[in-house]
This record gives structure tokens, sequence and C-alpha cells, in this order.
């Protein structure tokens, strides 16, 4: 075990994994230069500039190379700098990285990773602060992955690269220097499996991205209040592990469901769907959703710090469906 | 030259049985054919080999043909069939057939120019001389994937081969109300790419074309760009009565039909009689109706098969 921080993790993934596999290439606007936030700091003076490959900022078609070099055989690995340019590459990543392996009548594989970050941390404003993961679990074909901690942002970094379908790794900003425990050495965490944060008997609390430490903190706050809250880190959005909520929900017979994105159309409107589908009966109170305000992302640090889900909302949400209103 | 002969014929009538079988319900989709415009796709493929790949769009049939792909599971994937080249899942704009070095189609216009930068990537970085190719329109020479993709392909100079059918019209609107530039292998001038504009109606001046700009993607002088300009004798697609053109330009165009004038100019030659001639056209015709046939009694997807292959693995 090492102390790295998101970042330094995600860089030790992609060093492996370039390593590891001739087939790995690591795409994007400065990504020989490190990047704007250093994930791929070093790897073109390790693997050279044929294979950690600078961009012109085209993300239409970086999006369009990555795919058809995936559909070719190799592992691409682009960084979309900011999940809100990657608007500008929805028709490569949906109609054709997500679709070529079915219409194709599985003849082309695409191992095509995308990583992107997003999240709303340092005033950037409405196009520079979006949390987007609803657009992408909404298309048949594509994985998408939330790590919340350095550990999974290699483990499942290492593990949608070495996927078959296409992959997006969404990290988030304000994670990438935080510090955590990383396993030594090839680390990789099967997509489609949840983790559980903290036990609980009370009340579910699932949590994804920046949110599980808020998650955690809330837990830590109402322990003191005599409601015991267990977290659940999805960590994969597509495919969901579900069967580890509803069994958690069959123990605690609650639920929230916490992400940093808007909360019209989310992650967290589709998890209670499937949640009363699946699990209507261990259910003892009405789920609640804690995400953002229906809005763009404000600049103003009061309005940006308003609009984040933060700790206060969150634990008001958990008492609510705990004690009732 | 009787191959070139051969891939035109069976490319005209494989787009006049898809024609016959839509009117009678037993192929289905958003049909685009390519007749009219056999000589780009015959030129152009008779240019290329088998382990070069080609990238084609949403006027696909032909490109798949010349490329080589199998005519009847062409049929088959049209009919919905699961013996199709894609099960039945891709469907007229979506064909694919990787081992044919037919990676794919799309129907995204302009979507298979980003594409084929990746695939030309790829040939690049597996060292095997292999060369990219990219059929488009006209119409996607005012899109975004394509000024990106000239302009990445001429940076990193990918052995890429842009091949633009000028058909002058994108859908139902000509390409001056489209974009003031009239000829647009000037693009590539731009990016520095080496360009030509040839007559599309010419197979051996096609073929030319191609050989020239493959041979020197292989010896690592990266994209080139060939329009080639033509005309479809049909509507945009199937069941379009193509009101928005006079009928004066589509008899003179016909006077232009690549396959006439081919053969016309192989008799004059003398490389060939009328009576061998015309036993291509019937040989080719006779193989589309076998193909037809055989696709006709291919077996359903099974309805299970809605929600296989969604994920590789
Ligand atoms: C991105 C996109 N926009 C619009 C369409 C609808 N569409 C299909 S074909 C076509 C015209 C294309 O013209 P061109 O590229 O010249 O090819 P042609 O049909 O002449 O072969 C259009 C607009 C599409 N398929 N994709």
């Amino acid at each position: 075990m090492a102390e790295l921080t998101y970042i330094e993790a995600i860089n030790s993934a992609l060093r492996e994994e370039l390593a590891r596999d001739r087939g790995v290439y690591v795409i994007g606007e400065d990504v020989a230069l490190g990047g704007p936030f250093g994930a791929t700091k070093g790897l073109a003076a390790e693997f050279g500039e044929r294979r950690v490959v600078n961009t012109p900022i085209s993300e239409g078609a970086i999006m369009g190379l990555a795919t058809g070099a995936a559909a070719m055989g190799l592992r691409p690995v682009i960084e979309v700098m900011f999940v809100d340019f990657i608007t500008l590459a929805m028709d490569q990543l949906v109609n054709h990285a997500a679709k070529l392996h079915y219409m194709s009548g599985g003849q082309l594989g695409i191992p095509l990773t995308v990583r992107v970050q997003q999240g709303a941390a340092g005033n950037g404003g409405a196009q520079h602060s979006q949390s987007l993961e609803a657009w992408f679990i909404h298309v048949p074909g594509l994985k998408v992955v939330m790590p919340s901690n350095p550990a999974d942002a290699k483990g499942l970094l290492t593990a949608a690269i070495r996927d078959d379908s296409p992959v997006i790794c969404i990290e988030h900003r304000a994670l990438y220097w935080t510090r955590g425990e990383v396993p030594d050495g090839e680390h990789t965490i099967p997509i489609g499996r949840a983790a559980l944060r903290r036990p609980g008997k009370d009340v579910t609390l699932v949590a994804t991205s920046r949110m599980v430490e808020v998650a955690l903190e809330v837990a830590g706050t109402l322990a003191n209040e005599g409601i015991e809250v267990e977290v659940i880190d999805p960590r994969s959005l597509l495919p969901l592990d579900l069967d580890t909520i509803t069994a958690s929900l069959r123990k605690t017979g609650r639920l929230v469901i916490a992400h940093e994105a808007v909360e019209g159309a989310g992650f967290g409107a589709e998890l209670l769907a499937q949640v009363q589908e699946a699990a209507f009966d261990y259910l003892d109170a009405p789920i609640a959703r804690v995400g953002a305000p229906f809005a763009p992302v404000p600049a103003s640090p009061v309005l940006e710090q308003a609009f984040v889900p933060g700790a206060e909302r969150l634990a008001g949400a958990v008492r609510k469906v705990v004690l009732g209103a | 030259m009787l191959r070139l002969l051969r891939t035109m014929w069976t490319i005209r009538a494989f787009e006049e049985k898809v024609s016959e079988l839509f009117g009678r319900r037993e192929v289905h989709g958003l049909l685009h054919l390519s007749i009219g415009q056999e000589a780009v796709a015959a030129g152009a493929c008779a240019a290329l080999r088998t382990t070069d790949r080609v990238v084609s769009g949403h006027r696909p049939h032909g490109h798949a043909i010349a490329k080589g792909v199998d005519i009847a599971s062409l049929f088959a994937e049209l009919a919905g069939r699961e013996t199709g080249c894609c099960r039945g899942k891709g469907g007229s704009m979506h064909l694919a057939a990787p081992t044919t070095g037919f990676v794919t189609a799309t129907g995204i216009v302009g979507g298979n120019v980003a594409l084929a930068l990746g695939v030309a990537f790829a040939c690049k970085e597996r060292e095997k001389q292999e060369v990219a190719a990219v059929f488009f329109g006209d119409g996607a020479g005012q899109s975004g994937a394509f000024h990106e993709s000239l302009n990445i392909a001429a940076l990193w100079k990918l052995p890429l081969l842009f091949i633009c059918e000028n058909n002058g019209y994108a859908e139902f609107t000509p390409l001056s109300a489209h974009t003031p530039i009239s000829q647009l292998a000037r693009h590539a001038e731009t990016y520095g790419i080496p360009s030509a504009t040839v007559d599309g109606n010419d197979v051996l001046a096609v073929r030319t074309a191609i050989s020239d700009a493959a041979a020197r993607a292989r010896a690592g002088g990266g994209p080139s760009f060939i329009e080639c300009m033509t005309y479809r004798l049909r509507g945009h697609y199937e069941g379009d009565p193509a009101k928005y053109r006079e009928l004066s330009e589509l008899s003179d165009w016909k006077t232009k039909d690549p396959i006439r004038r081919f053969a016309a100019t192989l008799v004059k030659k003398g490389t060939c009689t009328h009576e061998q001639m015309r036993a291509v056209e019937a040989e080719a015709r006779a193989s589309v109706e076998a193909a037809a046939q055989k696709a006709s009694t291919g077996a359903w997807p099974s309805v299970d098969e809605v929600t296989t292959l969604v994920y590789a693995g």
C-alpha cells in the first residue's frame, strides 16, 4: 500500500497499462505535456509521443479517432478535459462507439476508455462544472464508472482499459488532490460491483463520486444522534450493482440517494425506479433524492456553494426518511 | 479490366434488385442506392489491397460489394435476417464485414470521416503498410467532423484516402446552396493534402488516382483527397421522386453512365467483344439473383437477439 493522490493513482494506472500492453494509447489535448491536471505527467517521456499523443482541440474527431482505432483492436484511452466539452463528441460516443459492436453483429469490439472529469469546484461556472453522468447511463453499449477515492480511481481505470466495451471513467476534479491508500502494483476493480463504505442498520445512503465523502461525514454526524447510516458507493453506474443495494434495503428498509448532478432525470431517478421495481416490499418509507437544484452551475462562490448538495441538506433528507416528517 | 466491369455490373444489379425487393417489402429501411456511382466504388477498391480498410457512409452497398463482402450476406442484412453480415442488427446504413477490410458504414453524415481517422491511425501503428479509405458525399464536406479530420490526418501524416463522391446533391439540395466552394478538393489544399478532382464516371481514372494516393500513403506520404465527380441516377433514397432536379440533367448524366461508357471503351479498344460484354452483365445478374434467392431463405433472428451483443464479451 502506498498513499497516493487520486490524480497520482490515475497516473499510475495509465503508466502500468501503457507498459503492459503495446495496444494502449493515451490521447488528448496536452496529454503529452502532462495534461491540465497532471494525470498524464511523465508518460510521454517514458513511452514516447507516439503512444502519448497530443491532439488539436477537436473533441469530435478525437472521439472518432479513438473509436475507429478501437474498432481496429487498439486500446485508446482518451482524455476529455471537462465533461462539458464531451458535448462536441457526443455523435462519435453515442452513435458510433456505443453501437458499433451491436450494429456489426458482434464483429467489432470497441475497447475504448474515455477519461473525463467533472463537478462544481473552483467557480468555473456553468460550462466547466456540470455533472453529466445521467446522459451516458441512458446509452446502451456504454459503461460508466465514477471513482470516489484514489484506490478506486486506479482499480476502475485499469479495469476500464482492459474492457472490450467503451467505458467512461468520470473523475471528480475536487477529488484530484485527495489522498488515500492504493494497493501496490496491479490493481483492478471489476466494473459493476458496489462498495459498502460504512455499515449501518437504519437507512441506506447511496452516494456517488464526491458525495461519498459527504455521505460518510453525514453518517458520522447522525451516529451521534442514534441513526445508523449504511453508506454504499455504487462505483459503477452502468452496469449497476442493484443486488448490493437491495440487500442493504432488506436490512434498513429506507433509502436516500445522493449525487452532485441536478436531481431532475438524474441517476437518482433511475435508481429509485429500479429499487421500487425490485425491492418495493423492503421499503418502509418513501425514497429521497438529494442532488443539485435544477439550474446551470452558477459562478459566484456563494452561489456555487449553495448549488452543490452539502452535508446539511443530506443529513436533513436522511433524518426525514428515518424519523418521518 | 473485365474484373472492373464485373464489379460495376454486380453493384448495378444488386441495387436494382434491392429496389425491386423494396417494392415487395422484402428488404427494409432507409435505402440509399448508388446507381450511377458504381465507377467510384469499383475503381477505388480495385486500387486497394484486401488488407486495406474501408469506411463508408449512408450509401454503402457499392463500397461493400467492391471490397468483397459476400452479396448474399448483404441481401440478408437488408432483409433483416440472421444470416445478414451483421446478424440483422445493422441494416443498410450500418453494414460491417471487417474480415474483408470493410470496417463499417455509418448513417451519420460526416461521422465516417472521423472514424476513418482512427482506422488510419491504427493502420499506421500496425506498420503493415495498410491504408484506410473513407467514402463520403459532398454533403459531408460541410461538417465539422470532416474539417477536424482533414486537419489531423494532415498533421499526423495518416495513411488515409479521403474519397469524396461529389454527386452534386445532398438529399434534395444542390451543393451550390450548401457551400460557396465548388470543388471540395480545395479544402484539402488548405490543409496541405495532395488532391485530385477526377471524372468519377471513368472507372480507370478513379483507379489511377486511388492507386497513386495509396502508393503515397504506403510510402509514408500521408493522406490524399480524391474528389470523384459523379451523379446518382436514382432519388436520394428509395421512394424519393427527385423532383428537385431537371429531367434534362438526368438524361444528360444517363449518357455518361459509367458502366456503358467503360464497356464501350473496352469494345472500341478491342479488349473484348460485345458478346463478352454481355456475358459479364449476364453473369453478374445471375450471381445477384442467386444471392438474393439464398438470402430470402435465411432464418429470422430470434427475438432474444434484441438484447444480445450490447456489450462485448
Ligand atoms: C449528421 C446527419 N445529418 C443529416 C442526415 C440526413 N441525411 C442523410 S443523407 C443526407 C445527405 C448527404 O449528402 P451527401 O453527403 O452529399 O451524400 P449523398 O447522399 O449525395 O450520397 C442527409 C442530410 C444524416 N444522416 N446525418
